[in-house]
């Protein structure tokens, strides 16, 4: 059964990402010229998505050693600029093999 | 001259996206019900929002209870990307273009639709947007869908492991950014720390998860956009 506040939730998420991408291409006749405004545009995307992952990350799997050992394995990978697929699956396959054998040690 | 098959076109230039977010939405869904959501509750929050970084930071969110400003604040914070990303995307648009086509193609705005449609050299006609959104956006509703499924079924060991599929994702898609540039890396620095005090120092950690990351981001991004402005006419590079 879906509740009101999940549908309320729902609204708002939907409505705010909605906006920001709507407004620009509908109301925005010309380029942004604020300095300040363009250059912290810039940096947001990665700030907001590397304190998304960390700390988060460690406790994205049943331990925290796991999860350590995927981040690090993810963290490698992406060095080396593998694809998102190949990253995501490499650092699940890493939490899976430290949890097996931390049940048996 | 106007393409014939331009949403075939787009179909078929959307389908590596397809099959890149079939993964990604998959890891959402299991993502979402260990965290308790209902499987109609991932697959709505992925057909009205086509959006991975704020439907994940969402799922917390509503699953601990947190009010609708802290998730209206999230999804305004970590979205506010796709502002700069629309901006662009409406230089490109055909001037054909309705408002209501316009209305239709700014939902399916992602990451990857607009960097594959900047990749035209035409101007970009309503058809051909509709084609190259259409099958990201079924793979993205399926995607979600088999994994919600599967992460009621799957065995504790398997969905504990595909919890760190999509942060694994998020982090190829910024270490690349950060290994290029000082400032990038510096800006990320500043906004784990600030996240990793917010998490872990008394008072601080009292305050809710989604606030924590929506404040670090904007203090680290505001920080790097003094000390380290943007030039000017790097604006293209800067949508990134």
């Amino acid at each position: 059964m879906i509740s009101m506040r999940f549908l309320i939730c729902l609204a708002v998420m939907a409505s705010v990402t909605y906006l920001l991408r709507m407004l620009p291409i509908v109301v925005l006749r010309q380029k942004i010229k604020n300095r300040f405004l363009l250059s912290f545009l810039h940096y947001i995307p990665v700030a907001v998505l590397s304190v998304m992952v960390v700390p988060a990350v460690f406790y994205a799997s049943d331990s925290i050693v796991s999860a350590a050992a995927g981040f690090a394995v993810a963290l490698v990978l992406s060095f080396f600029e593998k694809s998102l697929i190949q990253v995501a699956c490499a650092a699940c396959a890493a939490v899976f093999v430290v949890e097996i054998i931390m049940k048996y040690l | 001259m106007r393409q014939k098959n331009g949403f075939k076109k787009g179909i078929t230039d959307g389908l590596p996206i397809c099959i890149g977010y079939f993964s990604v939405s998959f890891a959402f869904g299991v993502f979402a019900v260990s965290n308790g959501m209902s499987v109609i509750e991932a697959v709505l929050i992925s057909i009205t929002n086509l959006t991975s970084a704020g439907q994940l930071a969402a799922v917390p969110i509503i699953c601990a209870g947190g009010s609708f400003i802290e998730l209206a604040l999230s999804q305004l914070v970590i979205n506010s990307r796709y502002l700069f990303m629309s901006a662009s995307l409406s230089q490109k648009l055909s001037s054909q273009m309705s408002v209501v086509q316009r209305l239709i193609v700014s939902f399916g705005n992602t990451d990857e639709i607009f960097a594959v449609a900047l990749s035209n050299d035409t101007q970009l006609e309503a058809r051909y947007m509709y084609g190259l959104i259409l099958t990201p956006f079924l793979g993205w509703t399926f995607g979600t869908l088999a994994g919600a499924v599967a992460g009621n079924i799957l065995p504790s060991v398997i969905v504990s492991a595909l919890g760190v599929a999509i942060y694994g994702m998020l982090t190829a898609v910024v270490l690349p950014q950060i290994k290029k540039s000082k400032s990038m890396a510096l800006c990320a620095f500043i906004a784990i720390v600030l996240g990793c005090c917010f998490e872990y120092l008394p008072f601080l950690s009292s305050l809710p998860g989604g606030f924590a990351v929506i404040i670090s981001a904007v203090i680290a991004a505001a920080v790097l956009a003094v000390a380290a402005p943007v030039k000017m006419q790097e604006e293209e590079n800067a949508c990134d």
